[in-house]
């Protein structure tokens, strides 16, 4: 960085968004793609369609499946343009994921799982257990990313 | 004659139009690759499908629908078509290209609404068994043309004077990806008419995963676009500064 002109801190800016944007969009995809993967394909714990959710609830889950991989897509290339403007931040980007991915899992938990009624996270007697742990490791991820991205906010100028 | 028997020949001849057309001139082999590539998947998806197998049936819906368009189109055949055709044919093609239906149909919105739209009637009705020959061609003929339609209006090589911006394209393809999953999973609650429960399952789960790749392959395309326009933003104000 030269001086403190006023293009120099348009662009700074811009890549800051860019960081934290490539962020949250890897955030999604990796715990879409791990919700996908871990308790749909692996332990099975979660039912490709059960037939107890709403219409709505169908909806949001195609919406979720289709914008996870668009998201995942999308953080590469914006990471691969960060690194060939010399402008990747990597704690601002991973601030940027743990917001996303906290965000999108609290979103599956509550809105998802509870509201709409789309699938339990497991066929339990007790998922209640289930629900607390995931919503409240959903809660902290969001939280330190907050934290994270309002600590690697471009200060000075 | 029935689909099954036309899509051989069919296939031969659309491999051998487009080698003789490039044949003594510049041309990247991934495109003719490409070319080839489409040509095989349609014919395979085209071909009989041991009758009342729903899985098989899908499995001919990801290859004659999803990815025998998705080659065809990045093989830029209109590119091929205008620069081998005589000039007077290629004016004739290139203004057929930017009528007004022509602009219509390859806009993204009304490829998609053809394209998914036509395969949910497909899935929700009683098509998906069709007696009648003419009807199962015709039904093949729109899955292909219609991933074509959808194909190019998302990432054709090709000319496009009225392409749609990157946004509304990507939009697009994220709410097409969605509907196909909603489908997919609609189909493994309901079984189509006439389509077991557990082979409506099967093919269900076969539709959802099987039709990732070709997803994907849109997003990462959409994705190459993008990164090379930023690119290109990002040098001009460097070559202008270095030209004042």
């Amino acid at each position: 960085m030269v001086g403190t002109t006023g293009t120099d801190r348009a662009v700074t800016g811009r890549a800051a968004r860019r960081n934290a944007l490539a962020g949250v969009l890897l955030g999604l995809g990796v715990v879409a793609f791990a919700d996908e993967t871990v308790f749909h394909q692996l332990l099975h714990w979660h039912h490709f369609y059960d037939r107890a959710g709403s219409a709505a609830g169908l909806v949001s889950d195609g919406l979720f499946h289709a914008f996870g991989w668009a998201a995942t897509v999308a953080a590469l290339f914006l990471i691969a343009a960060l690194r060939r403007d010399r402008a990747a931040r990597p704690l601002r980007v991973v601030g940027g994921a743990l917001a996303g991915g906290g965000a999108f899992q609290l979103y599956d938990g509550l809105v998802q799982h509870k509201l709409l009624g789309l699938h339990q996270i497991r066929y339990v007697p007790d998922v209640l257990v289930y629900d607390v742990v995931w919503n409240v490791l959903a809660a902290v991820l969001l939280v330190a990313g907050l934290v994270l991205l309002v600590r690697t906010r471009e200060r000075g100028a | 004659m029935t689909g099954h028997e036309l899509a051989g020949p069919v296939g031969a001849a659309a491999a051998g139009l487009y080698l003789a057309a490039v044949l003594g001139r510049p041309w990247p082999p991934a495109r003719t690759a490409c070319w080839l590539g489409g040509v095989a998947a349609a014919v395979l998806g085209a071909s009989p499908t041991g009758h009342g197998d729903f899985r098989a049936h899908v499995a001919g819906h990801l290859l004659l629908g999803m990815l025998a368009p998705l080659l065809l189109v990045r093989a830029a055949p209109v590119t091929l078509a205008l620069r081998t055709l005589p000039v007077g044919r290629a004016r004739g093609l290139a203004r057929l290209l930017r009528s007004a239906p022509a602009r219509g149909l390859t806009h993204p919105v009304v490829a998609a609404v053809l394209d998914v739209g036509g395969l949910w009637v497909l899935l929700r009705t009683g098509l998906p068994a069709p007696a009648d020959p003419v009807v199962h061609l015709l039904v093949a003929v729109h899955m292909l043309l219609a991933g074509a339609l959808f194909a190019a209006a998302l990432v054709s090589p090709d000319p496009a004077p009225h392409r749609a911006r990157l946004g509304l394209r990507a939009a697009v393809l994220v709410a097409a990806v969605a509907a196909h999953d909603v489908l997919a999973k609609t189909v493994h609650a309901d079984p189509p008419p006439g389509v077991p429960a557990a082979a409506a399952r099967a093919g269900a789960e076969l539709l959802y995963y099987g039709g990732l790749p070709v997803e994907l392959a849109l997003m990462v395309l959409l994705g190459a676009e993008w990164w090379a326009r930023d690119r290109r933003a990002a040098l001009r104000p460097a070559r202008a500064a270095s030209s004042s």
